[in-house]
């Protein structure tokens, strides 16, 4: 963390997110490089594109036209290539199943996205943190289980 | 007779390093001014057999004193936490600074600087995790994790396990089972 940089993807098709999240990362101290996408179907012909590189972590918005972030999701998991990839669910309120449901198919992190920016600058850097000690300390990322 | 040579240092270093890393199978980036990017983990065996290798050729790795001094206070702290043996009764701070003969304040500034967390934290993390590979085993109850790994009571670790995760001992559980139904 201290020389190179964390490589972070959003899928989301709201393009202020999109902004309000790449600008909170701007401010947090961690270095990251933030790519976004404004939906499913360009996330994962970025994701499955040759030369694409890996990111240490991917946010997906449920909600997004053509492909949903439920159908990225299955179709990453189903993928052994994006298995090191941390995945965090980034959405609005969700019913508690929907949410557990995420989980059960194999997200990491579950983030309701936050009402101020206060908030999600503080909630990305717990993710980012906490997949580091992740990554780090070599834990078991099959147990990698957050919801803020 | 005399032969004259003409030779490039960083080319042969280069060329000794590429030799010795392929010797130990890892994948690997040679950046320039000494610094080699493993790109993997590299297991400590690997580490020693690459490091005597480059001894031969006097090529030294330089070791960074406050990553290896991070990495004995995590193994201490792991120790502590997992092994019931030294799961002794001396609080935490006397128990590191013991162990690694500097002060605690010494010892947690450090460990911030380098890893971004606090010791406190990390042995919450941990404490979490252990928690976490219990319960899935299933053959112990939360209020039996609770004492083996030292919770004054079980309604303290739920309420770490909540606060650490976002979820529930129980949720986590159920979680993880139905997971695997997928998988099968």
């Amino acid at each position: 963390m201290n020389d190179d940089y964390i490589h972070i993807v959003l899928a989301d098709d709201d393009e202020d997110d999109r902004l309000l999240f790449t600008e909170a990362f701007d401010e947090l101290k961690i270095t990251t490089k933030v790519n976004t996408y404004n939906d499913g179907v360009y996330l994962m012909d970025y994701l499955n594109g040759e030369d694409a590189i890996m990111p240490n972590v991917l946010f997906l918005d449920l909600n997004m036209p053509r492909k949903s972030g439920m159908e990225c999701l299955k179709e990453i998991k189903a993928n052994d290539k994006f298995k090191d990839m941390a995945i965090a669910i980034y959405s609005t309120s969700a019913s508690e199943e929907d949410i557990e449901n995420t989980f059960v198919q194999g997200a990491n992190i579950y983030i309701k996205k936050p009402d101020n920016f206060k908030k999600l600058k503080k909630a990305l850097s717990e993710v980012v943190t906490l997949n580091w000690q992740y990554h780090t300390n070599g834990l078991n990322k099959d147990n990698f289980l957050l919801r803020l | 007779m005399k032969l004259f040579i003409k030779f490039d240092f960083n080319a042969v270093c280069r060329q000794v390093l590429r030799e010795k890393l392929d010797e130990i199978d890892v994948k690997y980036n040679i950046l320039g001014f000494g610094e080699v990017d493993i790109l993997e983990n590299l297991s400590s065996e690997k580490y020693d057999e690459l490091a005597s290798a480059l001894g031969n050729y006097n090529i030294e790795i330089v070791e960074n004193q406050k990553s290896i001094l991070v990495q004995k206070i995590k193994d201490a702290i792991i120790d502590m936490v997992f092994n019931e043996e030294t799961n002794v009764n001396v609080k935490t701070s006397v128990y590191l600074a013991d162990t690694l003969g500097h002060s605690y304040g010494y010892l947690s500034n450090l460990f911030s600087e380098v890893t971004y967390t606090s010791i406190e934290n990390f042995i919450i993390l941990q404490k979490i995790e252990y928690t976490k590979q219990l319960v899935i085993k299933g053959n112990l109850s939360l209020t039996e994790i609770a004492f083996k790994l030292n919770y004054s009571s079980v309604a303290h670790l739920s309420t770490q396990f909540k606060n650490t995760t976002g979820i529930t001992p129980s949720a986590f559980k159920r979680i993880i089972s139905k997971r695997r139904e997928i998988n099968l």
